[in-house]
């Protein structure tokens, strides 16, 4: 009996092939899209992890020749003299056409929390002296031929590095001098000052360790929203698959139950089955998302590059946790996607009626409820905004706003195609409104999701432009200097001044320090009084007399990120380092993740902690840039201390457009999803529909004429779905501007609205739904008359 | 007014082709009744859709008011049957999208002659007064073949075909539905073709034809 109930109701699936497609292919995008991005996000988290490790170099104080290497004999005098140092060779080898950086340690002398590899093992370090090994990533150490000494792969090293013990990097590296020497936190006493013993060397001060997963938390979890509302587009459309089968087969759940099949068995089978759907679906999407995420983490590691200076691998590695968890969310979809038709079914009265119209009027009033229910999340997301704080709020609120419109959608649908019959005036006009008006219900799924796109599109399309119009206009602004050169310490600095003194139009230092500002890690700046910063500093709010008073050193200017987190305005005070500044202003400060304050280079000098960085702006006309650099790196400066202002320009908007390239990638996928969201859904609808259209046709329209007014029905229900998708949309910018950005980034932005762009895609909605729609009007036209006829002579 | 000439119409099935119209002829005046009998399967309602211009036939001719419905392509047919041809089928006839009244000017305002007064009279005789503003769905069976009959009357056509219109109804609704569906054409001067198996119905009207394995017979 199961067996054979159980065959009857796949049959069904045999039968609308179209209807499978569409519920696997919307479950497996759904999946895909959401389990790529956890891989994108898994792999930068064991990114940030690798590199940790290397990091932990930087941690510490050490010495740095001023050009050139330090030589073994240097090396020798400063231990001699009692220093703990750590020689460290640092160069690059060509791996058959690659070049990897190879740095080589004494695992004796390195300070235990500094060293990259971890050789506690048992015979580890005796394997690491003696055997010459190679520490490497697995993608480099493939590409380390037989003919270097061992490799032993581990995942803990950022791709593209090698580690090896002193001697073997001395053989590989051809060099017997040293990049850099490490110092051990810990030295004795009374030692004979560093700057005696190596005049030549640069005492560099430790890298305040920035976390870089803290930094990049928002960035993931922007990624993480986006990857939950593609999912929430894809099971629109297995909601709406499952919905129709389940409608479908009700004839079929009366006979067999007629026929003596349990409730309960009968549940049980429609379950097993969807779990069956759900478990290939899912195993297609997660293939699907694999390839998605590999596509995508190229941007998405330089992104994370440019913006936070973390190191992500732009390899994919797959991990059973991460199949295993794309399978569960798809059966979570399917589950949440069956819940409603299982649960009908359940409650099912054997003999109930299955009119087309009955079901139309009984979901008007639902429609009126769940309009209800959408009109009371869009009122919590406005009392969200006004009240709440937190970046969860933010999603939370995002979340509410945007479930609240689409179910306000069918409703709205309805009453403006009520309102457009008023001003119909022929027969055709009426019946194809009224006809419409009766097909919200079984579309309205569809155009909820194609509402949800357009509304991402808007609302992202907008916060994306509104920022580049800010930023390009702001850096403009802000790098005013040609040129900005980083000096190695105060001496070079001071020799610099002295040789560029005359050759510039104004020579502008800046200093500064690393500094608590009230209470975590920033930096404090200094600079002097300049008509370029008068001119073109881009202020966001300031105190009257702000520059004068700076000069002065009567206060302090913040950046927008740390007034925000600190509620500062100007003239509040702010507690920087170990001092109490009034904030004089506040200026914007985009694509910086921590905090920051400008004093007077004055005041900084007076603070006594240790300069950690010796700049200098430098303006002069565009036509002697490369005679300065010339002349600055023939005094010894290496290039990359030299940055041009177009340099700079060209990298910062780099790092902003691949920042939203995955944005618009998945924007793009979202759209794609609800486009075959309204297709499987016309799809499906059309057979049912032939019973509204086979009178109209018997009463004298052509196939034809019925087709194009099929086209012409779903590009209206597009275009009025568009219209609600605009101040959807641009509510959705205001929230990602307004408390998104803020919340994540620390920066607001005013919105600029892009009419050009909405036109544009309004015309794409029309056409996405017009193609949609093509395929089932073609079936339509071209269907034979057979079919037609038969709905007059068939017990429905 | 119409000439069915020696009509044959084949369908596909699986063991070849199955003819189910055999070199069948008919004439229907303007103004007369015709009744169609035979056994089921006979080929009656497929007679019905190509007279009606719904489907073409194999061979034969089928000449209306000097066109003939053969010769023409499917817009031209669709203008024939939106102008001159009303069509009744057992059931499902009406448009589920709209209420009774405007389910029974539709046609007519296809047609481009809409008469909101004949309407409203033919809804009174037809018993529908009170029906306007349901949908079809919430009418009974003999309920909805009166709206279909308003809707065809409304529209005036010149020829009505009927396929077993009370076929759905028991005997005392589906007299009275005939009578109503007989005296409107007669009013509107519309000549009448219709599939029916029962002889008493097909008593009524002014000639007989009887099918049987799709050529005419008596
Ligand atoms: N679309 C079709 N494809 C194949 N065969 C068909 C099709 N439509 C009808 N037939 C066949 O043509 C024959 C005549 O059918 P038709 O519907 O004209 O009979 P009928 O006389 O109206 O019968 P009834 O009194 O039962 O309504 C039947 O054998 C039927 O199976
Ligand atoms: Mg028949």
């Amino acid at each position: 009996m199961k067996r054979a109930a159980f065959s009857a109701l796949i049959s069904h699936w045999r039968k609308h092939p179209i209807q499978l497609v569409s519920l696997l292919l919307g479950l497996a995008l759904a999946t895909a899209l959401w389990s790529g991005v956890q891989a994108i996000n898994a792999e930068a988290r064991a990114s940030y992890d690798r590199a940790a490790g290397v990091l932990g170099q930087d941690e510490l104080q050490r010495l740095e020749p001023r050009a050139g290497t330090i030589s073994l004999a240097q090396y020798v005098a400063i231990r001699r003299a009692g220093w703990l140092a750590s020689p460290v060779m640092d160069g690059a080898i060509n791996l058959n056409g690659t070049r990897a950086r190879l740095i080589g340690i004494d695992p004796l002398s390195t300070p235990p929390q500094s060293s990259p590899v971890d050789l506690s093992g048992d015979g580890d370090l005796q394997a690491f002296v003696l055997d010459g090994l190679l520490f490497a990533h697995p993608e480099t150490a493939a590409q380390i031929p037989a003919t270097l000494p061992p490799v032993r792969v581990t995942d803990t090293l950022t791709p593209g590095l090698i580690i090896t013990d002193l001697s073997t990097a001395s053989d590989l590296l051809q060099t017997d001098s040293f990049a850099r020497l490490i110092l051990a936190p810990q030295q004795s006493v009374n030692l004979r000052p560093l700057s005696e013993l190596a005049p030549d060397l640069l005492l560099i001060a430790p890298e305040e360790g920035n976390d870089i997963a803290r930094l990049t938390d928002s960035f993931h979890l922007n990624l993480t929203a986006f990857g939950l509302l593609s999912f929430g587009v894809g099971l629109f459309i297995v909601h709406a698959a499952i919905g129709l089968a389940f409608e479908q087969r009700r004839p079929l759940f009366r006979t067999l139950r007629a026929l003596g099949l349990r409730k309960s068995t009968l549940l049980t089978l429609l379950a097993t089955e969807l779990f069956a759907l759900a478990v290939i679906a899912g195993t297609l999407g997660v293939a699907l998302g694999y390839l998605v995420a590999a596509a995508l983490l190229p941007d998405v590691a330089a992104t994370l590059r440019g913006l936070y200076g973390a190191q992500v691998s732009g390899a994919l590695t797959l991990n059973p946790a991460w199949w295993l968890s794309g399978l569960a969310i798809a059966l979570l979809g399917t589950a949440v996607a069956g819940a409603q038709s299982l649960w009908r079914t359940a409650n099912l009265p054997i003999l109930a009626p299955a009119q087309p119209r009955a079901w139309a009027i009984a979901s008007l009033k639902s429609l009126k409820r769940q309009a209800l229910v959408g009109a009371g999340l869009i009122a919590l997301s406005a009392v969200l905004a006004g009240y709440g704080s937190g970046l969860t709020t933010g999603f939370v609120l995002l979340g509410c706003l945007l479930v609240g419109a689409a179910l306000t959608l069918p409703l709205f649908l309805h009453v403006a195609l009520n309102f457009a019959s008023k001003f119909s005036h022929t027969a055709l006009s009426d019946w194809t409104l009224a006809d419409t008006r009766q097909q919200v219900p079984g579309l309205s799924l569809a155009l909820m999701a194609l509402l949800l796109a357009m509304a991402a599109n808007i609302g992202v399309g907008t916060m994306v432009s509104s920022f580049r119009v800010t930023f390009t206009g702001w850096l403009d602004q802000r790098l005013a200097a040609q040129l900005y050169v980083t000096a190695r310490d105060q001496a070079e600095a001071t020799d610099l001044a002295r040789l560029l003194d005359g050759e510039v139009d104004a020579l502008l230092p800046i200093r500064y320090i690393e500094a608590q500002i009230e209470g975590a890690p920033g930096q404090i700046y200094g600079i002097i009084d300049d008509i370029t910063y008068r001119e073109n500093w881009p202020l966001l709010a300031a105190q009257p007399d702000v520059w004068n008073r700076l000069a002065a050193g009567d206060g302090a200017l913040v950046n927008e990120q740390l007034a925000l987190r600190e509620g500062l305005d100007p003239g509040d005070p702010v507690t920087l380092g170990t001092a109490q500044f009034t904030v004089l202003g506040v200026y914007s400060d985009y694509g910086n993740p921590r905090g920051e304050a400008i004093v007077s280079l004055d005041q900084l000098g007076a603070k006594g902690a240790p300069i950690q960085g010796f700049n200098f702006a430098l303006r002069l006309p565009e036509t002697r840039v490369d005679e300065v650099t010339n002349l600055l790196t023939t005094a010894g400066l290496p290039a990359r201390n030299i940055r041009d202002q177009a340099a700079i320009k060209a990298f910062s908007l780099d790092v902003f457009e691949r920042t939203f390239t995955v944005t618009g990638a998945l924007n793009v996928l979202t759209l794609g999803v609800a486009a075959l969201a309204l297709l499987t859904s016309l799809l499906t609808l059309s057979t049912m529909r032939l019973p509204q259209l086979a009178p109209v046709w018997a009463m004298g329209l052509t196939r034809a004429k019925l087709a194009r007014l099929e086209l012409l029905r779903a590009i209206i229900l597009a275009a009025l779905t568009a219209l609600i998708a605009l101040p959807v949309g641009l509510a959705l910018a205001w929230v990602l501007l307004a408390i998104v950005n803020v919340e994540a980034f620390g920066w607001r932005l005013p919105m600029t609205l892009f009419p050009s762009d909405w036109i544009g895609l309004f015309i794409a909605a029309l056409i996405a739904a017009a193609l949609s729609a093509a395929w089932p009007a073609r079936r339509l036209a071209t269907r034979p008359a057979a079919d037609l006829i038969k709905v007059f002579a068939h017990e429905r | 007014m119409l000439q069915v000439e020696k009509l044959t119409k084949t369908y596909p099935s699986e063991d070849g082709q199955q003819t189910v119209l055999r070199n069948v002829s008919l004439a229907l005046a303007a103004g007369e009744s015709l009744a169609l009998t035979g056994e089921s399967g006979s080929g009656k309602s497929t007679l019905l859709t190509l007279v009606a211009g719904l489907d073409q036939p194999d061979q034969g001719a089928i000449r209306f008011q000097n066109h003939d419905l053969t010769q023409m392509d499917d817009a031209g047919r669709a203008d024939l049957r939106r102008g001159e041809i009303g069509v009744i089928f057992q059931q499902f006839n009406l448009i589920p999208s709209l209420d009774v009244a405007a389910n029974i000017a539709f046609h007519a305002r296809l047609a481009e002659r809409a008469d909101a007064a004949w309407c409203a009279a033919l809804a009174t005789r037809l018993g529908l007064e009170a029906h306007l503003a349901r949908y079809p769905e919430q009418l009974s069976g003999g309920q909805q073949q009166r709206v279909a009959i308003a809707r065809t009357l409304a529209a005036r056509p010149k020829l009505v075909l009927a396929d077993e219109p009370t076929g759905n109804l028991d005997e005392d609704s589906s007299d009275t539905v005939l009578d109503l569906l007989m005296s409107g054409v007669r009013e509107t001067g519309a000549a009448l073709l219709m599939v029916t198996h029962s002889l008493r119905q097909a008593d009524k009207l002014d000639r007989r034809l009887h099918l049987s394995h799709g050529q005419v017979s008596g």
